[in-house]
């Protein structure tokens, strides 16, 4: 069994099927397992529940039989059960009985004037880059954007000496009221919300407010807020900000897999619509820790065979999927973010294609063969999604490789490079 | 619903019936252009851009030497987008055999008036130090050139319309007897039809002898000075591109920004999806001849597919088959290279003027009336 | 129970706790270090290995994704500034 992301879902899947008697490989590209939200668990300081968890999963992990490939990049879908990856510059190939996609998100960033400058970072990039080692002892820092990882990231980098200027979400409180309720429902959720409450009580937090732009020179300086009334500018070193998350497909689509508004759309097995391939967490839709551990833990079991185990656990997650459609309505974007472009606003930043050269086109395709916005590295994992929003353009999918690699990586012995020519 | 009559349809918004679109309505013609992907986002966004002169065979030789003439006053209006880059090819030579050829070839050139020069081991890898030591020469040829070709099927199309053409939005199911049928229903009528539909020529004209040549292309990230002209390897003639094998060449290109993009292969398979074999075949040929490639990061791959005749030549002219039928279709990798000339010499034929080529080689029936040998 | 190690980023010496970055690393002296394709100059963004925006030659090796390398002792990292 071939697990793709080591997260919470990917390590929970892993673990139920090691422990239901598969055998099983957990890939991830990153240096060590625990995907963003438990990057560096092992590491922190704080002995709160959270920690708790990702360290009991952890260990089980550990523990379990799964076999652990980390710094690999699964880069595309060679045969039906068979896999290329990369790893620092060797090309491996993994062949499966089935696979599970644990691909996670991404957070969605939207362009406004000065988004580029240094300093200014996706809230859950900048405690990416914290917890692996950038100190940001002393610096002002505003938050902004939407979503419940604004409040986390806020409280996080306030742990570790930031001065947290304020919290700005674009929500309404109109909107976010109905999902304060949920959370007063739900008691770990309940806690870890006073638990912010609490540490970043000396700062603003405001609803309905978004940015208007960033200002500095080679660095970010200062940014201006705005609630559509009142405009409010902040100095500060840094800005984070990003407007809640989108799931990671490109796997899903180059296996094949049917999406559903840039969801992998899957059955109450977590299977997808190709055969043998799971996917769990995020991928199929935002809906946080909890959510990723149980679908985690249903692919696992119904994958090595333990549908029975693996069925009770459907209420629990039927619940969660409902709390995170909530979360959906609760954080949905305002109009008037589509509108924060200027005319030089960098859309694409791959290629620094401007939002002038966007204007007029009429879909995503004709967009990239026409100005080269998505034609980068990034492949349009960043300005296709904020496309989506501003425009309402699709995604036109992905091509392999799904992550650069090395031509070398390619290259599938043996060639019969050096026979005698006819 | 059916439209007014046209003096020409055409069915096709790649570079070929852009060129065709353009041509035709600077001449006066009232011009309807039928396309549904986007001008240059089929095969044409798919291809290599290279606009350089070949010579398979005398027909070919001067169908692209005459395109390319027209290509290099184009390139004066062209925007910048289009990145028109006269940065020549090198036809690299491995073996003895391959510096035969080189010379040979340096004399047919000549002989056109085309300016080459062959170019020892060491000339060669003055000009370009990631090949391989241990090649033996190259033919070449300053004039040939590179473009990106979504953006001049763009311009062509804008220039077809700023004289009055119309562009069509649609999915033609079938062409025939002067009239052109919608998928969706509608239909247009004119006393000619272009088939400049390219892969799906043969779909829209049964009995059109075009098979679809699929074939790989990778580009690396932006490497900027590491490839400064066309590079093709001369076995590209002779053993790798027979009419009917699976077969990969060395073929590389630079493009403006700094990434190389890497061909060619070639094979008879429907699926777009990527080969993953040829493709590790194209890039160990690749290798074999600029080793650095090998450490080079690949962005992307991709497939397309080439609309190839059986005699290499393509298709421009009268169906026999219909009166109101003409091709503009067939080029295999060429189609950037004589999307223009093509334009031309069918304008020449619907205006009855002498063409500026012979049109007799690349006139459809003589694939018509081999078909009934 | 980290302990420490060297390595050179832009030709100076610069000495980190094991288990940090290189983005990180690199951004302790100057938050932006790359430039874009229109000479912008651009800091990490996304943390995690997509907007790519964090590249850097790492010891030779051009176009590393910072954000996802670990530093290791004697590695020479080299950015567009």
């Amino acid at each position: 069994m071939l697990v793709i992301g080591a997260g919470p879902a990917g390590i929970a899947a892993s673990v139920c099927a090691a422990e239901s008697g598969s055998a099983v490989i957990l890939v991830d590209d990153n240096p060590r397992p625990g995907g963003q939200i438990w990057r560096a668990a092992a590491e922190t300081e704080n002995g709160g529940s959270r920690e708790k968890q990702a360290a009991l999963w952890l260990d089980r992990l550990r523990k379990s039989s799964a076999r652990l490939l980390l710094s690999t990049c699964v880069v595309a879908r060679l045969a039906d059960r068979l896999v290329l990856a990369e790893n620092k510059a060797e090309a491996i190939e993994i062949s499966f009985g089935r696979a599970i996609l644990a691909t996670g998100a991404r957070e969605l960033m939207l362009p406004f004037p000065g988004w580029t400058l240094p300093n200014v970072f996706a809230p859950g990039g900048l405690q990416a880059l914290v917890k692996s080692g950038f100190p940001v002892e002393g610096k002002r820092i505003v938050v902004a954007g939407t979503g419940p990882l604004l409040l986390a990231v806020a409280a996080f980098l306030k742990s570790k000496q930031a001065r947290i200027e304020g919290v700005y979400d674009q929500a309404s409180w109109g909107s976010m009221i109905p999902f304060a309720g949920s959370v007063f429902k739900r008691p770990a959720m309940f806690r870890a919300a006073l638990g912010y409450g609490a540490s970043l009580r000396s700062s603003p937090y405001r609803c309905g407010w978004w940015p208007v732009s960033a200002k500095g020179t080679d660095r970010l300086q200062s940014v201006t807020m705005t609630n559509g009334t009142q405009v409010k500018t902040i100095e500060c070193d840094m800005l984070a900000c990003g407007f809640h998350l989108v799931p990671n497909t490109e796997l899903q689509s180059a296996f094949g897999c049917v999406l559903a508004v840039g969801k992998a759309q899957v059955d109450e097995w977590q299977r997808t619509t190709t055969d043998g391939v799971f996917s769990v967490g995020e991928s199929t839709g935002i809906g946080g820790l909890d959510l990723a551990l149980v679908e985690g833990q249903i692919a696992g079991l119904a994958a090595a065979g333990k549908s029975d185990h693996a069925s009770r656990l459907f209420q629990k997650r039927n619940a969660l999927v409902k709390l995170a459609r909530a979360m959906d309505r609760a954080f949905a974007l305002r109009p008037e973010l589509r509108r924060l472009a200027q005319p030089d606003t960098i859309v694409c930043r791959c290629e620094d294609v401007r939002w002038s050269s966007l204007q007029g086109q009429q879909s995503v395709r004709p967009a990239r063969l026409y100005t080269r916005c998505g034609m980068g590295p990034c492949q349009g994992r960043v300005c296709g999604a904020a496309l989506q929003f501003l425009f309402g353009w699709e995604s036109a999918g992905t091509r392999p490789p799904v992550y650069p690699v090395l031509l070398s990586t390619l290259i599938r012995e043996p060639h019969d490079l050096y026979k005698e020519k006819p | 619903m059916s439209e007014g009559t046209y003096d020409c349809i055409i069915v096709g918004g790649g570079i070929v019936g852009a060129a065709c679109a353009a041509r035709f309505a600077k001449e006066g013609m009232h011009v309807a252009l039928v396309d549904c992907l986007g001008a240059g986002l089929g095969a044409t966004a798919a291809g290599m851009g290279h606009v350089v002169v070949m010579d398979d065979s005398p027909a070919q030789f001067l169908l692209t030497q005459y395109s390319q003439s027209l290509w290099l006053r184009l390139a004066q209006v062209l925007p910048p987008g289009a990145e028109f880059e006269q940065c020549g090819t090198l036809w690299v030579a491995a073996d003895g055999e391959e510096m035969d050829e080189v010379a040979r070839k340096h004399t047919v050139y000549d002989a056109h008036g085309v300016p080459t020069r062959i170019l020892n081991r060491d000339a060669l890898l003055a000009l370009e130090p990631e090949l391989r030591s241990n090649l033996l020469g190259a033919l070449l040829v300053q004039s040939d050139a590179v473009v990106y070709a979504p953006l001049v099927a763009k311009f062509l199309v804008e220039e077809a319309v700023a004289h009055g053409a119309r562009v069509i939005d649609g999915e033609i199911a079938a062409i025939g007897s002067g009239c052109a049928n919608f998928r969706d229903g509608r239909h247009l009528k004119s006393l000619r039809i272009v088939n400049a539909a390219g892969e799906r020529a043969a779909e829209l004209t049964p009995g059109l002898p075009i098979k679809k040549r699929k074939g790989h292309l990778a580009i690396t990230d932006r490497y900027s000075g590491f490839l400064h002209h066309q590079i093709v390897e001369l076995g590209y003639l002779k053993s790798a591109h027979s009419i009917s094998e699976d077969s990969v060449a060395f073929n590389v290109q630079p493009r403006v920004t700094g990434q190389v993009l890497i061909g060619s292969s070639r094979q008879f398979d429907p699926s777009t999806a990527i080969d993953y074999a040829i493709l590790s075949r194209m890039l160990a040929r690749a290798v074999h001849y600029m080793p650095g490639l090998a450490d080079c990061s690949i962005v992307r791959t991709w497939t397309g597919f080439r609309a190839a005749t059986p005699d290499k030549l393509p298709l421009i002219g009268p169906w026999p088959e219909d009166e109101s039928i003409f091709l503009a279709t067939g080029h295999e990798g060429l189609g950037i290279t004589t999307s223009l000339a093509t334009a031309d010499l069918l304008l020449a034929h619907f205006s009855g003027v002498a063409p500026a080529i012979p049109l007799q080689p690349y006139l459809p029936a003589r694939l018509s009336r081999m078909a009934h040998v | 129970m980290s302990s420490l190690l060297k390595l050179t980023i832009d030709g100076s010496e610069l000495e980190v706790k094991t288990g940090t970055t290189v983005a990180a690393a690199i951004m302790m002296r100057r938050p932006g270090f790359r430039r874009s394709v229109r000479g912008e100059l651009r800091g990490p963004v996304c943390g995690m290995g997509i907007c790519f925006e964090c590249r850097a030659t790492v010891n030779g090796r051009t176009q590393q994704r910072t954000c996802q390398l670990l530093c290791e002792a004697g590695m020479v990292v080299n950015t567009d500034e």
